[in-house]
Formats: structure tokens, C-alpha cells, sequence
């Protein structure tokens, strides 16, 4: 499997963000982004899930199994700002929902094993909306573990975690890159990863003509 | 899909759901008709299919705007987006479900409003079934409305008035078919099915457009 970006170029509104930006992620590898707030992080991550047209180059995903042609976003995992979970379900519905919804075949943990391994077993029947931020993201979290994905986008996955939540999910990080999987986090924690390649955004790279043709 | 079918329903009943304030919107329009209009039998049940129709259409535009906003909010749209299920049949599931939710009551409703508007059976039955056969219309017409507003904090009166022009051939057909049930020159056939006519129409143009207008959305 292999995440590749070619020459990308995103803009919002009349800014370029960033231009002419490329990288190869294989299995079992990430990238972390880094850099100051509005440097293009999250446009980054919703370029590449395909939530944002690039104004200039592509991104492409290829490996065993995957049908050349393929979108990019089919095989994403997205966590992003916000949790996607809907406040007046119980988590446990919205895990349902999510798990049914996405589907994916092997290695996803069933709704219990993903709530133990998030920590936060014996609460599925509350509302989603009665618990604290740092609960909810953690649920989001587990959105990730329902359903395999063989690359996950995560944008400040780390945004209202305790100390051991963070340890928690640098685990399920290094897990799922163990078992071959492809990781990009925009993030200022460090993840305690081996084998991660950093991306540090500069921010407003101005108007670029060549990418404006 | 079917998932998705089930979330929006339990979603349109749990707080905060739109399924009853429809229905209770739609009593108030169509209660408060005979006390302007005034006493008048005869009057009530002339206007009567027209003034429930109306009704109808309106309290079915009442929580268009929250479609896809919703979703977007929390986001589920996200999400919902990237999956590789046509992103147009997750919109025609999201309108099947909110016309179950929203629509399907006010179907249920309207043969009581129409004792209030001193309608016959026969009368009541032909707009039953108009509003069975035209709402979803309404509901497929208010899904592109809804995606084209998705990003717009206010879009609610936006949706309506972008919805209402389209919606307006459903409600001239709905209100014909209806009339022609009970005043006998007039056939009932020609009108009702053009009325099925836009329903499929729409069933099949709204939610391309509304997936459309979703993906170009994005920010």
C-alpha cells in the first residue's frame, strides 16, 4: 500500500495555502504535520479525505487489492475537529450506526471491545451529548476502530485528552501502524512514534503563479 | 443504508427532532383558517382542500433547513461524504427518513384538519392521498435547497423561498386532483397522475442535485 501526494496545492478562498507539496507514505509508516495555527494542517487532511478539491496536483493510493481508480477517501479514516457523533443517540447507537454505515470487513473490533479499548467500557447506554469532551473524543476514537481503514487522517486527534488518554491513543496509533496501516496526524503532541516523517507547514505561501493557470 | 434510515428516524423522534413540529404547525395553520374566514360552511368546505394542501406544504418546509445542516455541525457530513456508497443514495435515504418522519405525519394528520374545514368524506380521502403521493415531492425539492444552504448559519427562510417556486407545480396539481374528486366535470386521473408524475421526477432529480451542490459545499 502506498499514500502518495504529487506536487498538491490547496486554497482557500483567494489564499494559496500551501503549493507543490509531495510525499510517499508506505505501510506501517506516518507523517506528522506540524506548524503554526492556520499554517494548512486541517486543509491539508481534507484535501487529502477528498473533502476538499486540491488546486493543483493529486493524491493517489494504490496497493494489493486496491482497484486502480479507486478514490483516495474510500480507504480513509477522518477524525476531525469535530466528533461526528450525534448528541441525543447513546454511544452505543452511534457506534452501531457508524460500524453498519462504513462497513469494512476484517479487523475491526466489534462496539464493546472498541468502548474497552478506549477506556470507557461500562458507559454505551448514555447519551452521547451527556458526556465530557474528553469522553466524547474518545468515543470519536473508537469511530476508528469499528470500521478498518487502512489510512487514518487525524486533525489534532489528541484536542481534549488527559495525559493517559494520550498515551492510550499513541498506543492504538503505533497498533495500527504495526498491522501495516498508514497514519497522518496534525498534531503539536508528540505521538512517541518510530519510523514518522515530519511535515512542518510554513504557512501562506502567497500567490504562486504557476499553480493559478 | 438501512442504518442510516434508522439513525434518522430515532434522530427525528428523540429531543430536539422536527416530527411533531410539523404536525403541530400544520394543526395551528389549518385551526386558525375558520376563525378568520368565518363561519361559513359552505365556504370552508369550497376552500378547504386548497387550505389544507397549503398547509402541508408549508409545515413540510419547516425542517428542511436542518437536512443536512445537522449532520454538518457535528461532522457526521464529513464522514458521510467520504464513504464510497453513492453519495446520492445516502441523500435519497436521508429524504426517505425525513419524509417518514415529517411528511407521513402530516398525511396522518390531515383528515382531521379536514372536519375542521367542513370537508366531505369523499373529499378528505382525495386529499389524503394526494398529500401521500405529492409530500415526498416536497421533501426531494427541499434536499437540493437544503445542500445549497448547508453552509449558511440562517439558511432556513433561504430554503424556503428557494423551494417554494419548484414546489408550487405539486401544490396546483395536488389542489386539482383534490377538487376534481368532488366536483364531478373534472377528471380525477389526468391531474393525479401528473402528480405521481413529479414525485418521480423530483425522486430522481433532487437528490443528484442535492448531492452535487453537497460536494461542491465542502470547506
Amino acid at each position: 500500500m502506498l499514500l502518495s501526494a504529487e506536487g498538491l496545492a490547496a486554497r482557500r478562498g483567494e489564499e494559496l495555502i500551501f503549493s507543490n507539496l509531495s510525499f510517499d507514505l508506505g505501510m506501517g509508516e506516518a507523517l506528522v504535520v506540524t506548524g503554526r495555527n492556520g499554517s494548512g494542517k486541517s486543509t491539508l487532511l481534507r484535501v487529502i479525505a477528498g473533502l476538499l478539491a486540491p488546486e493543483a496536483g493529486r493524491v493517489t493510493f494504490s496497493g494489493a487489492g486496491v482497484e486502480p481508480g479507486a478514490r483516495p477517501r474510500e480507504f480513509c479514516h477522518y477524525l476531525g475537529h469535530r466528533n461526528a457523533m450525534k448528541r441525543e443517540l447513546t454511544v452505543f447507537e452511534n457506534l452501531a450506526f457508524w460500524k453498519s454505515f462504513q462497513g469494512g470487513s476484517g479487523g475491526a473490533l466489534d462496539i464493546d471491545e472498541a468502548a474497552e479499548t478506549v477506556g470507557l467500557g461500562g458507559i454505551l447506554h448514555l447519551p452521547y451529548g451527556y458526556l465530557s469532551a474528553g469522553q466524547q473524543r474518545r468515543f470519536a476514537i473508537a469511530r476508528l476502530l469499528v470500521a478498518h481503514r487502512p489510512v487514518w487522517l487525524l486533525d489534532e486527534p489528541t484536542a481534549a485528552l488527559d495525559a493517559d488518554s494520550d498515551r492510550m491513543f499513541a498506543g492504538l496509533v503505533k497498533r495500527h501502524l504495526a498491522e501495516g496501516g498508514i497514519a497522518l496526524a496534525a498534531t503539536h503532541q508528540p505521538l512517541g512514534l518510530e519510523k514518522v516523517q515530519e511535515l512542518r507547514m510554513t504557512g501562506f505561501s502567497g500567490v504562486n503563479a504557476d499553480v493559478w493557470e | 443504508m438501512i442504518a442510516l434510515l434508522v439513525r434518522d428516524l430515532k434522530l427525528s423522534i428523540r429531543a430536539g427532532g422536527g416530527a411533531l413540529v410539523g404536525v403541530l404547525f400544520f394543526l395551528t395553520i389549518v385551526a386558525v383558517i375558520p376563525f378568520g374566514v368565518g363561519p361559513d360552511l359552505n365556504l370552508l368546505s369550497r376552500i378547504g382542500p386548497a387550505i389544507v394542501w397549503i398547509g402541508a406544504l408549508l409545515s413540510s418546509l419547516l425542517g428542511l433547513d436542518r437536512l443536512f445542516q445537522a449532520e454538518r455541525e457535528d461532522g457526521s457530513l464529513d464522514v458521510l461524504l467520504m464513504h464510497d456508497t453513492p453519495l446520492v443514495l445516502t441523500v435519497f435515504v436521508k429524504c426517505l427518513a425525513h419524509w417518514l418522519a415529517t411528511g407521513l405525519p402530516l398525511v396522518i394528520a390531515s383528515p382531521l384538519l379536514g372536519l375542521f374545514m367542513n370537508m366531505n368524506e369523499v373529499a378528505i380521502g382525495a386529499v389524503m392521498l394526494t398529500l401521500v403521493v405529492g409530500s415526498p415531492a416536497i421533501t426531494f425539492i427541499g434536499a437540493v435547497g437544503a445542500a445549497v444552504a448547508v453552509a449558511l448559519p440562517r439558511g432556513g427562510l433561504l430554503v424556503s423561498i428557494l423551494v417554494l417556486p419548484l414546489a408550487v407545480p405539486v401544490l396546483i396539481f395536488g389542489v386539482s386532483a383534490s377538487y376534481a374528486a368532488v366536483e364531478d366535470p373534472a377528471p380525477f386521473l389526468p391531474p393525479f397522475l401528473i402528480l405521481m408524475a413529479l414525485t418521480l421526477f423530483f425522486a430522481a432529480i433532487g437528490p443528484a442535485a442535492a448531492a452535487l451542490a453537497l460536494r461542491n459545499a465542502a470547506d
